[in-house]
């Protein structure tokens, strides 16, 4: 027993170490963006900065653009997580409550686009942004980024509203509730735990896109997310060192406190995609 | 489910149950409108014309009037940069899979033991990377390797393992090294926590009956978990596989596929001709090219997801075995 204890002990002292070094680009990251830019050159190992240079971030939000970027972030991954998650949760109640002709076919279809072996889709989606007039706008970005068959979030939808007892739609129709009242009065509440973590995971891959705004931002840099402003930014300025690290700071540090918060639901959705 | 439902009150009235089961598959219906039109339009569309496409010199302006026959594909296949990237693609996958298969398995074994303190603060900062956008994580990448003061050459010559900086990202073999580093460190914790939750699964009365046996920690490891998780690692590994075949957020940010091309990946050199600002933009050959990676993909999925199958069926006939044979 006292050599297990002996082992985890410098198991814990090995997993700590790695740790530090693991998670060591975000440490420098936020150091650096505090620093000047002398200050970074001649760094060398030194983490904490003279004193901290908080006119970086101002530098960054104002002449960097960054103001815009997290704006156009946070209006594109909001309004993509409702999208979303409106679709897939009225999409899960109805195969998982109602036997209508067809239903099978759906699951069937939908499940298997994820082994289809798929071109790049990609260009299809962008004449289709461009053919509906949207093309350098937000919805248009919005979209593209909502596109998709999500499957793995529709099958969570479905065996969560399968596996609720029917008397409490009986319960709910006896008291005068339609289809409609019943599932967003009675039913939808109850799904709670499935929102929030379909919320979670889908709010971290949005505000990690990359591809999509950048290739649809390419011609309106003005609807650059952070992801894609932070890459121009790099090209504009490149030797705004410290103003790079603020922005990149600026960009990381929302998912990195949402994934820190409601991290239980992101990480049993990951658990629920090999298990299920 | 439902059906059962109109069962019992079938009993009571049957017109009126089966006009109240209209109604519900009329609710129904409209319920999956909005994800039915999503499929078809962002989802069964694009694939059918990825493969369209692919058939035509287009550019993406005007119509699609220029059919080329396999002349799209004929192309690529003589297309010695497309060798190169597809080569490249193949090399940081392998190389990706080879590191976190055994690496993220080790760290899910430690911390799924039961009296391992600190668990969820582990998981928590291993899964980090995982989380951060991996266009940023690139760019701060390309400054932490990027030139001689770089912090990783800074620290390599103050622990003396270095005499003089390397150019990290601007020799080849280096450059490839510290792409497939850099995709590992990211995609760790997602793995980790694949592990985890196989482990979970695992049931607890086999080790309990091992317990009681007397079995050692490594006697339990090499005759129970190990193999009651090979049809969990057969699914991890296809997701990582997967999952590694595309590479371009952090390629493009990190080292945009130099030098000379020789950290280029397949998702990169096709975005270079379907979408690059230079130059005039070959919609047509780019989707002959994704069709070429796609069919690559997909065989390799399902080569893989026979394996996983062989593996469960492996774990089915053992089970019934050691079940008859009274363990």
């Amino acid at each position: 027993m006292s050599r297990q204890r002996t082992l985890n002990g410098v198991l814990h002292v090995l997993l700590i170490v790695l740790g530090i070094v693991w998670i060591y680009p975000f440490v420098w990251m936020i150091f650096s963006s505090l620093k000047t830019n002398t200050e970074y050159i001649n760094a060398g190992f030194k983490l904490l900065p003279e004193a901290a240079q908080w006119e970086n971030y101002a530098r960054a939000w104002k002449v960097g653009h960054f103001s815009t970027y997290f704006a156009n972030s946070v209006i594109i991954t909001c309004t993509t997580v409702v999208i979303v998650i409106v679709m897939c949760a009225l999409t899960g109640y109805a195969l998982g409550r109602v036997n209508f002709p067809g239903r099978k076919l759906f699951v069937v279809a939908i499940t298997a686009t994820m082994f289809i072996p798929k071109g790049y889709t990609i260009i299809p989606i962008y004449q289709i942004i461009k053919s509906l007039g949207l093309l350098n706008t937000l919805p248009g970005i919005i979209l593209a980024e909502s596109s998709g068959a999500h499957v793995l979030f529709i099958l969570l939808y479905m065996t969560y509203f399968h596996n609720l007892p029917k008397e409490l739609e009986e319960a709910s129709e006896m008291d005068g509730c339609g289809f409609l009242r019943t599932f967003v009065q009675v039913m939808l509440p109850l799904s709670k735990p499935i929102i929030a973590t379909t919320a979670i995971m889908q709010f971290i891959w949005t505000w990690n896109s990359f591809f999509v705004p950048l290739i649809f931002s390419i011609n309106k840099p003005e609807l650059r997310t952070l992801a894609v402003g932070m890459y121009s930014f790099v090209g504009e300025h490149t030797v705004d060192w410290s103003g790079m690290a603020a922005g990149a700071s600026i960009s990381l540090i929302p998912v990195i406190i949402v994934f820190i918060v409601f991290q239980r639901f992101f990480i049993e959705g990951i658990s629920g995609s090999v298990k299920g | 489910m439902s059906a059962q439902t109109s069962v019992v009150a079938g009993q009571k009235a049957p017109a009126a149950s089966v006009r109240r089961e209209r109604i519900r598959y009329r609710w129904a219906y409209l319920f999956i409108l909005p994800q039915l039109l999503f499929f078809i339009i962002f989802t069964m569309y694009p694939i059918l014309m990825s493969y369209v496409y692919a058939f035509y010199d287009w550019s993406g302006f005007g119509p699609l009037s220029n059919f080329v026959g396999f002349d799209n594909l004929i192309k690529i296949l003589h297309d010695e940069q497309f060798w190169n990237a597809f080569r490249n693609s193949l090399l940081y996958m392998a190389a990706k899979t080879v590191i976190l298969m055994p690496a993220t398995l080790m760290m899910a074994l430690i911390l799924n033991q039961a009296f391992f303190k600190g668990k969820v603060f582990y998981r928590t900062v291993y899964f980090l990377p995982v989380v951060t956008t991996t266009s940023i994580v690139g760019i701060i990448m390309k400054f932490i390797f990027g030139n001689d003061q770089a912090l990783v050459n800074e620290l390599l010559m103050a622990l003396g393992i270095l005499s003089e900086p390397v150019p990290w990202l601007g020799q080849a073999g280096t450059a490839m090294l510290v792409l497939i580093f850099v995709g590992s460190w990211k995609f760790f914790g997602m793995m980790m926590v694949y592990w985890l939750a196989g482990l979970q699964s695992l049931p607890g009365d086999v080790y309990e009956a091992a317990k009681v046996d007397g079995a050692s920690y490594w006697q339990t490891m090499r005759s129970i978990t190990l193999p009651l998780l090979m049809p969990v690692a057969a699914v991890i590994l296809l997701l990582t596989v997967v999952n590694s075949m595309h590479v371009f957020d952090l390629v493009k940010t990190l080292t945009n596929g130099g030098p000379f091309f020789a950290t280029e990946t397949v998702d990169l050199y096709i975005y270079n001709y379907a979408f690059s600002t230079s130059g005039f933009p070959q919609i047509g050959y780019a989707s002959a090219a994704g069709i070429v990676f796609g069919l690559t993909v997909f065989l390799i999925t399902l080569v893989l997801g026979w394996l996983a199958k062989l593996s469960k069926d492996g774990k089915d006939a053992r089970h019934t075995q050691s079940a008859k044979g009274g363990l």
